[in-house]
């Protein structure tokens, strides 16, 4: 019982500040409840596929940058486009506004503008997937001593 | 009345359980909509690949009720989906994207999009989008059924007007009866409940726009070898619109095509956009045997089918994709046609089953008859098919098998050259447009079609001048094309068909080029928007004819200047189809070449050029522009007996 207390308590404080700090918005929120026992993983399936997804495309990204005989801007702007596009769909509001500037870059053909929003989008994307990996990681505790997710219905 | 309502609803549970496709490159992003959706109670189909998503939806087309696709997609355009979509299967498409740019969203909705969302996609959103299904099933059934009302008793009236010879008559009573009949049957196929009254007529099908460039995607989605009417009907999903309706109208095109790609894939194409109207089946009509042609017609068009598929395994030729759309028509149709693509084609000695096209055609031209230009008659259009000999023009069949042998033979690249582009549709050689003459075209005339022809694009410009056809090759002038500049001239033209004498040899059949009357006129009622859609027409149409080419060069070879000649005078109207065949009998085709072709011929002259001498104004705009001009320039040529086309020589053709 105190374990779970605990464990809910703690994954409260881990979405609280994750949305206080602007990781993530309410977004996430909807998604939280659209899991129901139809698809109980849901969250955890979108945020893992959200990371994967993250992690191609900034791979994409930056080998594009690093052309040394041209950037291929276009192939860049394609990416962050579904950068911008999949953390927006999972609400991961601090990646999405970077691609935002990202893509005034692209369009400028900057390569130094591009390379430092790409250091700031694996940043980001960085912190957010270790927060929600602890979050997932508290879930499951709780619901594995026999308590219930907070917040959720 | 609530128990009612409630009783019908629990009857259609719709929108719970509508069926929508889900596109989206993005995993995270499908895999959210699809939860959304089924959220929303829909049915989900989910895909990454809008290929796979075409080919879904291509494979059973009542499998679904909307598609919701990303625009930013790897494998396809997102815009570009949802026009197919669009065209193909008329279903709702719902664009997705997390770009909300007004012009992007604006792009959305011209290209057909029923709804433009931005990600993230919220529920709320999604829980309306069944409205779209409703709203389309509801209102574009009515849509097209006005539309066809309105539309075909225009297209009775103009067809029974261009009608004019008793002759004629008969088979356009015949046509429309037979029309009429498949309609009949059309309607109780698709289980049409039509209370709209018109649809009870039979009216004739008037190949608006619209409906063309559904045909051009259907064939393009078909590809050349399976453009056979049934199934591009199928893929069309046109109320009302029977086999028949596609069936003249791809022998329509075909003719034309095949005709034209004789000179220059440019002008072909041109042609072909200008000849994707409903009038230039008057044309096609008057320029085959027409005799011969109501017999023939349904085996005509019952063989159609096995002449495409053959015409398209001999030229390789791909599908309709440059079809698919304007855009893409300029970029391919252009491209794919090196300038002097057609001249290549030319020196294939191919039996372009030209034989098929009834030189009768070309004597119609000969007789000063002056046929209603505005007739659309259907049932000319499709004796035209099938040639006079008894063999409908779709018995390009011989021509099929001919190009094959010359291009295995002869090793005539040339031929491959054809289509890398395009592709399209196997048009057999339609003897009729061989058979017609094509006369210089005036650039201005081309004009007309210009923004449409995506002439513009090639390089090579091709102005077939009649002077360049020293060999009597039949060149379609085109003069101060504006935009047709494009038209390659036919200089290489001729120069190719000489050296491709040789290989003509075997040629038999003169090709007529009955097509040249029939492009000589422009209707008048051709509308400017025509012109896309024509592009798309010409494109796909140049290809196929290797064989056409080949005899239409061997004819030309023989003849020579004569056609030349009435090109260089300007008299040659926008676009005249020199007749080999007529230039072969030379003398008399001679004065015949030289007159820009008899618009009042029966059935070749639909058009009334523009009074401009001889020549269509430069300024022609429009393919109606081009149509007057053409039409006026014949009238002032006016020679009616002689022939502008030989057609005493005509009688020896043998049809294509």
């Amino acid at each position: 019982m105190d374990v779970v207390n605990q464990l809910q308590r703690q994954f409260i404080d881990n979405s609280a500040s994750l949305h206080r700090e602007g990781f993530l918005d309410d977004q996430f929120t909807q998604l939280q409840k659209l899991q129901d026992e139809n698809s109980p993983d849901f969250v955890v399936e979108v945020a893992s596929l959200f990371f994967e997804d993250c992690e191609k495309l900034i791979n994409n990204m930056s080998r594009a940058l690093e052309q040394q005989q041209g950037v291929d801007f276009k192939q860049v702007d394609a990416s962050v486009h579904q950068l911008k596009g999949s953390s927006s769909s999972i609400g991961a509001v601090r990646v999405k506004n970077i691609c935002v500037a990202f893509r005034s870059f692209c369009e400028a053909q900057n390569r130094e503008g591009c390379l430092r929003c790409l250091q700031q989008v694996t940043h980001e994307y960085s912190l957010l997937k270790n927060k929600l990996q602890t979050l997932f990681r508290l879930e499951k505790q709780i619901l594995a001593a026999g308590g219930s997710i907070p917040g959720v219905e | 009345m609530t128990v009612e309502r409630i009783v019908s609803e629990t009857k259609d549970p719709f929108p719970v359980g509508m069926r929508v496709l889900a596109v989206d490159d993005d995993p995270t992003c499908l895999l959210l909509l699809e939860t959304l959706l089924r959220r929303c109670q829909y049915h989900v189909t989910t895909t990454s690949q809008a290929i796979t998503a075409l080919k879904m939806l291509r494979e059973n087309k009542n499998m679904f009720d909307l598609v919701i696709s990303d625009v930013h997609m790897p494998d396809m355009d997102g815009f570009k989906l949802l026009e197919l979509v669009g065209l193909e299967m008329d279903l709702p498409v719902i664009m997705l994207s997390a770009n909300g740019d007004t012009k992007l969203v604006m792009k959305g909705i011209t290209h057909g999009a029923c709804d433009y969302l931005l990600k993230p996609v919220r529920i709320e959103e999604l829980k309306n989008i069944w409205q779209h299904v409703v709203r389309r099933k509801k209102f574009d059934r009515k849509d097209r059924n006005n539309s066809d009302s309105k539309d075909k008793p225009h297209a009775d009236s103009g067809e029974a007007a261009g009608i004019g010879k008793a002759d004629n008559n008969v088979k356009i009573n015949k046509k429309r009866k037979d029309q009429n009949e498949d309609e009949d049957e059309d309607l109780d196929e698709n289980g049409h409940d039509n209370d709209d009254p018109s649809a009870q007529k039979k009216p004739r099908v008037v190949w608006s726009v619209e409906l063309h460039r559904k045909f051009v995607a259907a064939v393009n989605q078909l590809g050349i070898e399976k453009a056979v009417p049934k199934k591009i009907l199928e893929l069309m999903n046109v109320e009302k619109l029977t086999r028949e309706n596609v069936a003249s109208h791809l022998q329509a095109l075909i003719l034309t095509f095949s005709a034209l790609s004789y000179y220059d894939p440019k002008v072909i194409r041109m042609l072909t956009v200008i000849f994707c109207f409903q009038k230039f089946r008057l044309y096609l009509k008057r320029i085959s045997c027409v005799a011969n042609q109501q017999a023939n017609m349904a085996a005509a068009v019952g063989t159609a089918d096995s002449s495409y598929l053959r015409m398209g395994s001999l030229n390789g030729l791909g599908n309709f994709h440059a079809f698919a759309g304007t855009d893409q028509l300029h970029n391919a149709a252009f491209r794919s046609f090196p300038p002097s693509g057609v001249l290549g084609r030319l020196n294939t000695p191919a039996g372009l089953g030209i034989r098929g096209l009834p030189s009768p055609g070309t004597i119609q031209l000969g007789h000063a008859q002056n046929s209603g230009h505005s007739s659309n008659d259907q049932s000319k259009l499709q004796s035209l098919v099938p040639g006079n000999h008894n063999t409908n023009i779709l018995q390009g069949m011989p021509m099929s098998l001919e190009l094959d042998q010359l291009q295995n033979n002869k090793g005539v690249t040339h031929i491959g050259e054809l289509p890398t582009a395009n592709s399209t549709a196997v048009f057999p050689v339609s003897g009729s447009l061989i058979d017609s003459r094509i006369a210089g075209f005036s650039n201005n005339s081309l004009g007309v079609t210009s923004n449409s022809l995506m002439l513009e694009g090639s390089s090579q410009q091709a102005t077939l001048h009649a002077s360049n056809l020293r060999d009597g090759v039949s060149s379609i002038g085109f003069q101060n094309v504006n935009t047709l500049s494009d038209f390659a001239s036919i200089d290489p033209l001729s120069s190719q068909l000489r050296d491709s004498k040789a290989d003509l040899q075997g040629q038999a059949a003169p090709i007529n080029c009955n097509a040249g009357p029939m492009i000589r006129s422009v209707p008048q009622e051709w509308n400017a928007p025509y012109q896309s859609h024509l592009m798309s027409c010409s494109v796909n149409s140049s290809i196929p004819v290797n064989g056409a080419m080949v005899q239409l060069d061997q004819c030309l070879d023989r003849n020579n200047s004569i056609f030349h000649r009435t090109m260089d005078s300007d008299s040659i109207g926008p676009l005249n189809f020199v007749d080999p065949l007529s230039i072969e009998h030379s003398e008399g085709l001679n004065s015949a070449a030289m007159k820009p072709p008899v618009i009042e011929k029966e059935g070749y002259l639909m058009y009334q050029p523009r009074p401009h001498g001889n020549h269509i104004p430069d300024n022609i705009g429009s393919l109606e522009d081009l149509a007057s001009a053409m039409m006026k320039q014949d009238r002032d040529k006016g020679n009616p007996t002689n022939g502008n086309f030989g057609h005493n020589s005509y009688s020896h053709r043998t049809c294509i």
